[in-house]
């Protein structure tokens, strides 16, 4: 963790300041854990702006809304990529940046840990007088079988151990635990970047699109069939895997209040160009899956049917629209462009607005009372002239352009009603409605990855907070009374949990070995050395 | 799915009756901090520790200033009015779960209910293992205020879920988001009653003598020492850090499954980042030595902060698929 520490003094010599030189110093400012810091909280500050302004990816118009509201700063954040912060150069060159660091920091540490784990634990202290904490154990049994009596203890809790005979004829036993800490803060550190590895994938070779498919009328898994995709950035519209669908029908329940409860789409399915035969009903939280895509139930809404005949009663006008709903009443609002009317008259468009529970306030307006269709209305404004479509523009089909037109009237209509003549004698009839759904279709082959990552990024942070490294040592001695053991123990941190781990095993090991008849003469506690068993005993005799 | 209106009213009461425990618990945690008065200057209960050098000490999470004082019965019966209080909140939670049928954490007011409830729980664990007590009065202060909020503000009337919260992840996700920001709120806390003592030790009025390690005899003396305020709230985000980021895990997986993407920068999704790289900067802060003490908690100040922003300023001032979780 303190790499970066160590190099802060390595400053080159004068006059060797070469560009080898220089891109070491580079490299290990780099991998530096300050560096990695300021990194990090950089990263947390550039996150900032894509939550608090409208992001491109997620919402167009709101970025051009606030473009619009916002002569001054609009431009400027939108220079600095502030409206698609996540894909803005500066956002990926810090998190490469990252990952750099990251690198750089993990390969030596990587090395270090092998060779941590095929090394032998560390030879006992001169004086076990200075570690935090220390027992002794006298017995009968001899040496040897003493200090294989405490690798066997030891080693049945899992410590690596190692048995070394000293020139003092002394056997000692090294024993050290804990090395799943550094080991779990590796993997983390790996997994972390397993994740942004899978991100990239998907990022490279998954698609995501959305498109509304009305009750009665299908949806096939091609480019032309979306509102919206975002096509895969390596295989482009190509990869979309072939599937189609037909919603039979779409249901939403609600409580009394108007909360919806549940959302149902009943669908047909079929891979490849078969004809949709395999029945399903998708839910919120619960995706089909085929052809190794997944599509989603986002939201839905209501479509009403329109007619528009001319004077002659000639049909000019017949479809199913869908309509946007506005807020939780799901009053809804859409637009009807008729562009062929009857030679030389004028276009007709209309701005309408669906009522699911038609409803009057008391001071006359129309609003809608319930978000399920009890008793669905149309009102509408009608205008007549030029829809402005011959300019070759592409238009958004939920917004009406009335530069061009006159307003030549409004009304309201129940279902199968018609109303006075719009303009040149032509009429409207709200025939009926249907539902429609919003789906999601969606691949994210690097999905797997992230995922997988992540949770071994989790078991690797709760290991590396929770293990401590710890060492024990016991030496082992022939005295006058017969074998002295004396047992010390260090702990990294937490003295806490170490003390009552490191009484267990003493007491272990008293339990398991013969006393001595007298005890020792040797040796005599220091000051500042109690053993640890006679500080429990005068705690706990009263 | 009918609401029982009886029961929810219940939970309602119990909640009330819950900030009551509280708020006299913590007027008694004050006077215990405020009246109460050493006894004796014995050195510190747990004596294994007396034989340590001074820097084994610091980093031992143990808080060092156990004393029989005067004010213990006070303090005693401010411990007592918390563990009731705790018992009523939960009922509350309880309560106003069985009202609506599902797991009682579907808007921000039962949010709210639940993260306050995490974090007396983790405070009253932690006295169970440490001697705390003096952290009392500052710990219930933010979950007084919490619930405050909670009840009057973000309350909302028992209801069913709306379809997009309809999920066994609701149960999974949200219970380890509330579990993390209750364990980080009482972390805060510590951290920044470290601050104030750190700041007091550096003027000399530690009250913690660091030779004979004593408390002195300002009032100070009754304040556990810098360092081990700052041992207590390490291992506090230590261990929420891992339970917050397998709440963000959940959320990815539950995002996966309703939305269709895993990760979509949603301000909610973004201010959770946010949130872990703090705190994760925090946690890689630490030990580094010019970094240790004040600054890595400033970060986790920060921290802190940006969580409570995830939290209120998300759901309240900006607009994003988490919105429908219901002020």
């Amino acid at each position: 963790m303190t790499r970066g520490e160590r190099h802060a003094g390595a400053h080159p010599r004068p006059g060797s300041v070469t560009l080898a030189v220089g891109l070491r110093q580079s490299w290990r400012g780099l991998t530096s854990m300050r560096t990695a810091l300021v990194l990090l909280f950089a990263l947390a500050l550039a996150a900032v702006p894509g939550s608090v302004l409208p992001q491109r990816p997620l919402n167009p118009f709101a970025v051009d809304r606030f473009l619009g509201e916002h002569s001054i700063a609009g431009p400027i954040y939108d220079r600095l990529g502030f409206f698609d912060t996540f894909a803005a150069p500066w956002f990926v060159g810090l998190y490469l940046l990252i990952c750099v660091s990251l690198v750089g920091c993990l390969t030596p540490r990587i090395r270090l840990h092998a060779r941590a784990l095929a090394a032998r634990p560390p030879r006992p202290p001169r004086s076990f007088a200075r570690l935090p904490r220390t027992a002794s154990v006298t017995t009968t049994l001899p040496p040897a079988e003493v200090a294989a009596a405490v690798r066997r203890r030891l080693r049945a809790r899992r410590w690596r151990t190692e048995t070394r005979v000293h020139d003092d004829g002394a056997t000692s036993v090294s024993a050290e635990k804990g090395y799943a800490r550094e080991t779990g803060n590796l993997v983390f550190h790996l997994a972390i970047l397993g994740v942004i590895a899978g991100v990239a994938v998907g990022a490279l070779l998954g698609y995501e699109g959305r498109a509304i498919v009305v009750e009665g009328t299908g949806f096939t898994n091609t480019a032309v069939a979306y509102d919206e995709l975002d096509p895969s950035r390596l295989g482009g519209a190509a990869d979309l895997a072939p599937f189609s669908l037909v919603l039979d029908d779409f249901d939403a329940d609600y409580t009394d209040g108007g909360q919806p409860t549940d959302f149902r789409a009943d669908v047909r399915y079929a891979e490849g160009f078969d004809e949709p035969r395999r029945r399903t009903t998708l839910r919120v939280n619960h995706p089909l899956s085929v052809a190794g895509s997944r599509v989603y139930l986002l939201a839905h809404g209501y479509a009403p049917h329109i007619v528009v005949r001319d004077k002659d009663g000639r049909v000019v006008y017949d479809e199913v629209t869908p309509f946007l709903p506005q807020d939780g009443s799901f009053l809804s609002t859409g637009v009807i462009k008729v562009p062929d009317v009857s030679p030389g008259l004028p276009q007709i468009g209309v701005r309408a607005a669906f009522l699911p529970t038609v409803d009057l306030t008391r001071d006359g307006r129309l609003f809608s009372g319930f978000p399920d269709a009890r008793a669905p209305a149309v009102s509408f404004e009608a205008f007549a002239g030029d829809l402005g479509l011959d300019a070759g523009l592409p238009q958004n089909v939920y917004e009406l352009d009335t530069r061009g037109m006159v307003r030549t009237g409004g009304g309201f209509l129940l279902p199968g009603e018609t109303s006075g003549p719009l303009a040149g004698g032509a009429t409207m009839t709200f025939v009926g409605f249907r539902e429609w759904a919003n789906v999601q279709v969606a691949r994210d082959p690097g999905q797997r990855i992230v995922l997988v990552s992540a949770v071994l990024a989790l078991a690797g942070l709760m290991t590396s907070l929770r293990v401590r490294r710890r060492r024990i040592w016991a030496r082992v001695i022939a005295g006058p009374g017969g074998t002295l053991v004396e047992v010390g123990g260090l702990p990294r941190r937490n003295v806490e949990a170490f003390a009552s781990e490191f009484d267990r095993l003493v007491a272990e090991l008293r339990e398991h070995l013969p006393p001595a008849p007298r005890e020792p003469a040797a040796p005599q506690p220091t000051a500042d050395a109690v053993p640890v068993s006679d500080v429990r005993d005068s705690r706990e005799a009263p | 799915m009918p609401v029982d209106q009886g029961l929810a009213e219940l939970s309602d009461t119990l909640l009330l009756v819950a900030v009551l425990c509280y708020a006299v618990a913590m007027i008694g945690y004050a006077a215990d901090w405020a009246f109460g008065r050493p006894l004796s200057l014995r050195p510190i209960a747990g004596g294994a520790t007396d034989t340590l050098p001074a820097s084994w000490t610091q980093t031992t999470g143990r808080l060092g200033a156990a004393h029989p004082r005067r004010g213990a019965a006070v303090g005693a019966a401010a411990v007592a009015l918390t563990v009731l209080g705790w018992v009523v909140h939960a009922a509350s939670l309880t309560t106003r779960g069985l009202a609506v049928e599902r797991v009682p954490w579907g808007n921000m007011y039962e949010f709210s209910s639940a993260v306050c409830l995490a974090a007396v729980t983790g405070y009253l664990c932690l006295l169970y293992r440490q001697p705390v007590r003096h952290l009392g009065a500052i710990v219930m202060l933010p979950v007084i205020v919490y619930l405050g909020i909670a009840g009057t503000l973000l309350y909302a009337p028992a209801s069913p879920l709306v379809p997009a919260l309809n999920s066994y992840w609701l149960k999974i996700h949200v219970a380890a988001a509330a579990i993390a920001t209750g364990i980080f709120m009482i972390g805060f806390t510590t951290t920044v009653l470290y601050l104030v003592q750190d700041a007091r030790e550096r003027r000399g009025r530690g009250g913690v003598n660091e030779q004979s390690r004593m408390p002195s005899v300002s009032s100070g003396g009754r304040m556990p020492s810098a360092a081990s305020l700052d041992a207590v709230a390490y291992s506090l985000t230590a261990f929420a850090f891992p339970v917050w980021t397998f709440a963000v895990i959940a959320g990815a997986v539950w995002a996966e499954a309703a939305w269709g993407r895993y990760w979509g920068w949603d301000p909610k999704e973004t201010w959770a980042f946010i949130t872990w790289v703090l705190y994760a900067g925090y946690l890689h802060a630490r030990p580094l030595p010019r970094w240790h003490g004040r600054r890595a908690a400033g970060v986790a100040v920060v921290a802190f902060v940006a969580l409570m922003f995830c939290y209120f300023g998300v759901n309240l001032w900006i607009s994003g698929l988490h919105s429908y979780a219901g002020v």
